[in-house]
Protein backbone atom coordinates (compact mmCIF):
# COMPACT_ATOMS: atom_id res chain seq x y z
CA UNK A 1 0.00 0.00 0.00
CA UNK A 2 2.58 2.83 -1.09
CA UNK A 3 -0.78 5.46 -0.78
CA UNK A 4 -1.50 4.63 2.46
CA UNK A 5 -1.58 8.16 4.80
CA UNK A 6 0.95 8.40 6.89
CA UNK A 7 -0.08 8.56 10.96
CA UNK A 8 -1.12 12.43 11.66
CA UNK A 9 1.77 14.24 13.99
CA UNK A 10 -0.97 17.45 15.11
CA UNK A 11 -4.44 18.03 13.78
CA UNK A 12 -3.83 21.66 12.22
CA UNK A 13 -6.52 24.25 12.56
CA UNK A 14 -8.19 24.68 9.06
CA UNK A 15 -7.32 28.79 8.23
CA UNK A 16 -9.45 28.88 4.75
CA UNK A 17 -11.66 30.01 6.56
CA UNK A 18 -9.89 33.01 8.26
CA UNK A 19 -10.47 34.80 5.44
CA UNK A 20 -14.15 34.46 5.30
CA UNK A 21 -13.69 36.08 9.45
CA UNK A 22 -11.24 38.77 8.01
CA UNK A 23 -13.95 39.26 5.02
CA UNK A 24 -16.45 39.76 7.35
CA UNK A 25 -15.26 42.15 9.75
CA UNK A 26 -14.19 44.49 7.02
CA UNK A 27 -17.90 44.24 5.69
CA UNK A 28 -18.87 44.63 8.90
CA UNK A 29 -16.36 47.76 9.55
CA UNK A 30 -17.60 49.17 6.27
CA UNK A 31 -20.47 49.02 6.67
CA UNK A 32 -20.89 50.49 10.44
CA UNK A 33 -19.22 53.46 9.06
CA UNK A 34 -21.33 54.30 6.59
CA UNK A 35 -24.35 53.60 8.32
CA UNK A 36 -23.42 56.45 11.08
CA UNK A 37 -24.39 59.16 8.66
CA UNK A 38 -25.73 62.73 9.93
CA UNK A 39 -28.84 62.40 11.21
CA UNK A 40 -30.88 65.23 12.89
CA UNK A 41 -33.67 67.52 12.65
CA UNK A 42 -34.29 68.86 9.47
CA UNK A 43 -35.97 72.37 8.68
CA UNK A 44 -36.36 75.07 6.06
CA UNK A 45 -35.41 78.51 6.90
CA UNK A 46 -37.82 81.06 5.91
CA UNK A 47 -36.20 83.50 2.99
CA UNK A 48 -34.84 86.61 4.25
CA UNK A 49 -37.58 89.28 4.86
CA UNK A 50 -38.28 91.62 2.59
CA UNK A 51 -39.05 94.63 4.17
CA UNK A 52 -41.67 96.52 2.22
CA UNK A 53 -43.99 93.04 1.60
CA UNK A 54 -46.01 92.77 4.81
CA UNK A 55 -46.12 88.98 6.19
CA UNK A 56 -49.69 87.41 5.66
CA UNK A 57 -51.84 87.73 7.86
CA UNK A 58 -52.49 85.10 10.39
CA UNK A 59 -55.84 83.39 12.04
CA UNK A 60 -55.26 83.12 15.42
CA UNK A 61 -56.80 79.68 15.90
CA UNK A 62 -54.36 77.99 13.00
CA UNK A 63 -51.71 79.23 15.19
CA UNK A 64 -50.33 77.25 18.11
CA UNK A 65 -47.98 78.88 19.79
CA UNK A 66 -45.13 77.09 21.81
CA UNK A 67 -42.59 79.55 24.31
CA UNK A 68 -39.73 77.91 26.20
CA UNK A 69 -38.26 80.26 28.83
CA UNK A 70 -34.66 79.98 29.96
CA UNK A 71 -35.49 77.23 32.47
CA UNK A 72 -36.47 74.88 29.55
CA UNK A 73 -40.03 75.08 31.15
CA UNK A 74 -43.29 75.35 28.31
CA UNK A 75 -45.68 77.18 27.46
CA UNK A 76 -48.39 76.14 25.34
CA UNK A 77 -51.03 78.18 23.83
CA UNK A 78 -50.41 80.87 26.64
CA UNK A 79 -50.62 78.12 29.78
CA UNK A 80 -48.15 76.15 31.87
CA UNK A 81 -47.60 72.77 30.59
CA UNK A 82 -45.02 70.38 30.36
CA UNK A 83 -42.92 68.82 26.89
CA UNK A 84 -44.97 65.42 26.73
CA UNK A 85 -47.95 67.18 25.87
CA UNK A 86 -46.80 69.01 23.40
CA UNK A 87 -47.38 66.01 21.03
CA UNK A 88 -51.14 65.49 21.52
CA UNK A 89 -51.89 69.15 21.39
CA UNK A 90 -50.01 69.34 17.79
CA UNK A 91 -51.71 66.50 16.38
CA UNK A 92 -55.03 67.56 18.36
CA UNK A 93 -54.19 70.68 16.22
CA UNK A 94 -52.93 69.53 12.92
CA UNK A 95 -56.10 66.78 12.15
CA UNK A 96 -58.68 69.21 13.92
CA UNK A 97 -60.15 70.38 10.67
CA UNK A 98 -62.06 73.30 11.71
CA UNK A 99 -63.94 70.87 14.48
CA UNK A 100 -62.80 72.58 17.42
CA UNK A 101 -62.67 76.38 17.72
CA UNK A 102 -59.44 76.78 19.27
CA UNK A 103 -57.15 74.75 17.14
CA UNK A 104 -56.71 74.67 13.02
CA UNK A 105 -59.20 74.92 10.63
CA UNK A 106 -57.61 72.96 7.74
CA UNK A 107 -53.95 70.71 8.39
CA UNK A 108 -52.69 73.09 5.48
CA UNK A 109 -53.15 76.04 7.65
CA UNK A 110 -52.18 74.69 10.89
CA UNK A 111 -49.20 76.70 12.10
CA UNK A 112 -47.09 75.57 14.71
CA UNK A 113 -44.48 78.42 16.48
CA UNK A 114 -41.98 77.89 18.59
CA UNK A 115 -40.59 80.79 20.19
CA UNK A 116 -37.63 80.83 22.75
CA UNK A 117 -35.66 83.15 24.99
CA UNK A 118 -31.92 83.68 23.88
CA UNK A 119 -31.31 81.98 27.18
CA UNK A 120 -32.63 78.81 26.75
CA UNK A 121 -30.82 75.92 26.59
CA UNK A 122 -30.39 74.44 22.76
CA UNK A 123 -31.26 71.03 24.54
CA UNK A 124 -34.80 72.43 25.71
CA UNK A 125 -35.08 73.90 22.38
CA UNK A 126 -34.23 70.45 20.57
CA UNK A 127 -36.99 68.63 22.90
CA UNK A 128 -39.44 70.52 22.22
CA UNK A 129 -39.08 70.73 18.23
CA UNK A 130 -38.26 66.74 18.15
CA UNK A 131 -41.90 66.58 19.90
CA UNK A 132 -43.59 68.62 17.32
CA UNK A 133 -41.95 66.66 14.93
CA UNK A 134 -42.64 63.62 16.57
CA UNK A 135 -46.61 65.01 16.42
CA UNK A 136 -46.46 65.26 12.64
CA UNK A 137 -44.99 61.52 11.67
CA UNK A 138 -47.11 60.40 13.94
CA UNK A 139 -50.17 62.15 12.05
CA UNK A 140 -48.57 60.70 8.59
CA UNK A 141 -48.78 57.47 10.19
CA UNK A 142 -52.08 57.62 11.03
CA UNK A 143 -52.65 59.45 7.80
CA UNK A 144 -50.76 56.40 5.49
CA UNK A 145 -52.98 53.68 7.43
CA UNK A 146 -55.93 54.92 6.56
CA UNK A 147 -55.14 54.92 2.80
CA UNK A 148 -53.76 51.56 3.08
CA UNK A 149 -50.71 51.20 4.06
CA UNK A 150 -48.82 49.62 7.81
CA UNK A 151 -46.98 52.67 8.05
CA UNK A 152 -45.90 55.36 7.02
CA UNK A 153 -42.29 54.25 6.26
CA UNK A 154 -43.66 51.77 3.80
CA UNK A 155 -45.30 54.13 1.96
CA UNK A 156 -42.24 56.68 1.93
CA UNK A 157 -40.82 53.00 0.35
CA UNK A 158 -42.91 52.94 -2.62
CA UNK A 159 -41.98 56.24 -3.55
CA UNK A 160 -38.84 56.74 -6.32
CA UNK A 161 -35.59 57.58 -4.50
CA UNK A 162 -34.91 60.22 -6.94
CA UNK A 163 -37.55 62.95 -5.51
CA UNK A 164 -39.59 62.42 -8.69
CA UNK A 165 -42.82 61.24 -7.10
CA UNK A 166 -44.71 63.57 -4.82
CA UNK A 167 -45.27 62.51 -1.10
CA UNK A 168 -48.95 63.35 -0.96
CA UNK A 169 -48.99 62.73 2.55
CA UNK A 170 -46.69 64.96 3.42
CA UNK A 171 -48.12 67.39 1.16
CA UNK A 172 -51.25 67.28 2.82
CA UNK A 173 -50.45 67.43 5.97
CA UNK A 174 -47.47 69.89 5.64
CA UNK A 175 -44.83 70.20 9.02
CA UNK A 176 -45.28 73.98 9.12
CA UNK A 177 -43.20 74.94 12.05
CA UNK A 178 -41.90 78.77 12.63
CA UNK A 179 -38.82 79.43 14.55
CA UNK A 180 -40.05 82.87 16.29
CA UNK A 181 -37.87 85.37 16.77
CA UNK A 182 -37.03 85.89 20.83
CA UNK A 183 -38.46 89.39 22.64
CA UNK A 184 -36.49 92.20 22.59
CA UNK A 185 -34.30 91.79 25.35
CA UNK A 186 -34.89 94.12 28.41
CA UNK A 187 -32.18 96.99 29.19
CA UNK A 188 -30.15 95.14 31.45
CA UNK A 189 -29.72 97.23 34.59
CA UNK B 1 -11.17 -1.56 4.87
CA UNK B 2 -7.97 -0.71 3.93
CA UNK B 3 -9.28 1.35 0.64
CA UNK B 4 -10.78 3.44 2.64
CA UNK B 5 -7.67 5.06 4.20
CA UNK B 6 -5.99 4.93 0.63
CA UNK B 7 -5.17 8.89 -0.74
CA UNK B 8 -7.21 9.54 -3.67
CA UNK B 9 -6.02 11.01 -6.80
CA UNK B 10 -4.28 14.14 -6.03
CA UNK B 11 -6.13 17.43 -7.71
CA UNK B 12 -4.86 20.31 -8.91
CA UNK B 13 -2.21 22.35 -7.39
CA UNK B 14 -4.59 25.09 -5.31
CA UNK B 15 -3.30 29.03 -4.83
CA UNK B 16 -2.63 29.15 -1.35
CA UNK B 17 -4.76 31.04 0.54
CA UNK B 18 -3.20 31.15 3.78
CA UNK B 19 -2.19 34.51 3.09
CA UNK B 20 -5.68 35.91 2.49
CA UNK B 21 -6.78 36.95 5.97
CA UNK B 22 -3.52 38.86 5.92
CA UNK B 23 -4.14 40.91 2.82
CA UNK B 24 -7.46 41.19 4.39
CA UNK B 25 -6.73 42.89 7.37
CA UNK B 26 -4.44 44.72 5.83
CA UNK B 27 -7.29 46.21 3.41
CA UNK B 28 -8.94 46.87 6.98
CA UNK B 29 -6.23 48.72 8.66
CA UNK B 30 -6.08 51.00 5.41
CA UNK B 31 -9.98 51.67 5.65
CA UNK B 32 -10.03 52.03 9.62
CA UNK B 33 -7.14 54.63 9.29
CA UNK B 34 -7.64 56.39 5.93
CA UNK B 35 -11.63 57.38 8.13
CA UNK B 36 -10.17 58.46 10.85
CA UNK B 37 -7.50 60.76 9.19
CA UNK B 38 -10.12 62.70 7.10
CA UNK B 39 -12.07 64.27 10.21
CA UNK B 40 -11.74 67.86 11.02
CA UNK B 41 -10.35 68.69 14.19
CA UNK B 42 -13.28 70.29 16.43
CA UNK B 43 -12.32 72.99 18.44
CA UNK B 44 -15.13 73.40 20.43
CA UNK B 45 -16.99 70.76 22.59
CA UNK B 46 -19.62 68.76 21.08
CA UNK B 47 -22.32 66.84 22.86
CA UNK B 48 -25.23 67.10 20.50
CA UNK B 49 -28.74 67.00 22.31
CA UNK B 50 -30.73 63.41 21.59
CA UNK B 51 -34.18 63.51 19.48
CA UNK B 52 -36.10 60.88 18.15
CA UNK B 53 -37.70 62.26 15.22
CA UNK B 54 -34.53 62.14 12.81
CA UNK B 55 -33.95 62.27 9.19
CA UNK B 56 -30.91 60.72 8.04
CA UNK B 57 -29.12 62.79 5.34
CA UNK B 58 -27.70 60.15 2.34
CA UNK B 59 -26.10 63.04 0.33
CA UNK B 60 -22.72 63.52 2.22
CA UNK B 61 -21.37 65.93 -0.22
CA UNK B 62 -24.45 68.53 -0.03
CA UNK B 63 -23.59 69.12 3.96
CA UNK B 64 -21.51 71.66 5.20
CA UNK B 65 -21.24 71.95 8.71
CA UNK B 66 -21.63 74.41 11.29
CA UNK B 67 -19.85 73.87 15.03
CA UNK B 68 -21.62 75.72 17.92
CA UNK B 69 -19.97 75.20 21.03
CA UNK B 70 -18.10 75.99 24.20
CA UNK B 71 -14.40 76.30 23.03
CA UNK B 72 -11.92 73.53 24.63
CA UNK B 73 -9.48 74.85 26.26
CA UNK B 74 -5.89 72.90 27.77
CA UNK B 75 -6.44 70.71 30.56
CA UNK B 76 -10.40 69.94 29.64
CA UNK B 77 -11.43 72.76 30.37
CA UNK B 78 -13.96 74.54 28.09
CA UNK B 79 -14.42 78.08 27.55
CA UNK B 80 -16.94 80.69 25.45
CA UNK B 81 -18.98 79.54 23.02
CA UNK B 82 -17.63 79.53 19.83
CA UNK B 83 -18.61 79.35 16.07
CA UNK B 84 -16.44 77.08 13.68
CA UNK B 85 -17.03 76.37 10.03
CA UNK B 86 -14.48 73.83 8.31
CA UNK B 87 -11.62 74.20 10.28
CA UNK B 88 -11.58 77.68 11.93
CA UNK B 89 -13.41 79.16 14.73
CA UNK B 90 -15.31 82.13 13.03
CA UNK B 91 -14.72 85.51 14.96
CA UNK B 92 -17.81 87.07 14.34
CA UNK B 93 -21.66 85.75 13.74
CA UNK B 94 -21.63 88.25 10.73
CA UNK B 95 -18.61 86.28 8.39
CA UNK B 96 -20.92 83.24 9.02
CA UNK B 97 -22.44 85.03 5.55
CA UNK B 98 -20.04 85.73 3.47
CA UNK B 99 -18.31 81.98 4.42
CA UNK B 100 -21.74 80.06 3.85
CA UNK B 101 -22.79 82.05 0.75
CA UNK B 102 -19.48 81.23 -1.13
CA UNK B 103 -20.28 77.72 -0.27
CA UNK B 104 -23.83 77.99 -1.71
CA UNK B 105 -22.64 79.27 -4.99
CA UNK B 106 -20.55 76.12 -5.17
CA UNK B 107 -23.22 74.03 -4.24
CA UNK B 108 -26.43 75.23 -4.70
CA UNK B 109 -28.64 72.42 -2.87
CA UNK B 110 -26.31 73.16 0.28
CA UNK B 111 -27.67 71.46 3.38
CA UNK B 112 -25.97 73.27 6.53
CA UNK B 113 -25.75 70.76 9.23
CA UNK B 114 -25.92 72.29 12.36
CA UNK B 115 -23.94 70.53 15.00
CA UNK B 116 -24.74 72.95 18.07
CA UNK B 117 -23.83 71.41 21.79
CA UNK B 118 -26.52 71.17 24.23
CA UNK B 119 -25.80 73.67 26.64
CA UNK B 120 -25.19 76.51 24.25
CA UNK B 121 -28.06 79.29 24.22
CA UNK B 122 -30.40 80.02 21.74
CA UNK B 123 -29.64 83.15 21.46
CA UNK B 124 -25.96 82.12 19.24
CA UNK B 125 -27.83 79.35 17.64
CA UNK B 126 -30.69 81.54 16.16
CA UNK B 127 -28.16 84.79 14.86
CA UNK B 128 -26.42 81.63 12.99
CA UNK B 129 -29.63 81.08 11.61
CA UNK B 130 -30.06 84.57 10.67
CA UNK B 131 -27.28 84.70 9.07
CA UNK B 132 -28.19 81.72 7.15
CA UNK B 133 -31.25 83.26 6.51
CA UNK B 134 -28.97 85.97 4.74
CA UNK B 135 -26.63 84.22 2.60
CA UNK B 136 -29.81 82.33 1.47
CA UNK B 137 -28.44 78.27 2.80
CA UNK B 138 -31.98 77.66 4.27
CA UNK B 139 -32.04 74.01 4.54
CA UNK B 140 -30.47 73.25 7.65
CA UNK B 141 -30.43 70.14 10.11
CA UNK B 142 -30.14 70.02 13.81
CA UNK B 143 -27.27 67.65 14.30
CA UNK B 144 -29.11 65.16 17.02
CA UNK B 145 -28.23 61.93 17.93
CA UNK B 146 -30.60 58.95 18.34
CA UNK B 147 -32.29 58.80 21.73
CA UNK B 148 -31.46 55.96 24.32
CA UNK B 149 -33.57 55.23 26.76
CA UNK B 150 -31.29 54.17 30.05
Amino acid sequence: MEFKKRKRTLPEIPTASMADIAFLLLIFFLVTTTIDVDTGIGMVLPPRLDENIEPPPIKERNLLKILVNEQGQVLLEDLPSSVTLIRETVKKHVMNNGVDLMYSESPNRALVSIKTARQTPYSAYVDVLDEVWMAYFEVWDIEARAIGYPDYESYVATLSDDGEDTNAIREKYKAQISIAEPDAEAPAS
Amino acid sequence: MPGHFTKKEKKKPEIPTASMPDIIFILLCFFMVTTVMRDTSIMVRLKLPQAEALTKIDQKRLISYVYVGPEKLDGNKIGETGIQIDDALVDEVTNVRTIMYAKLVEQPKLIVSLRVDEISEMGIVLDVQQELREAGTLRINYSTKRFVVL
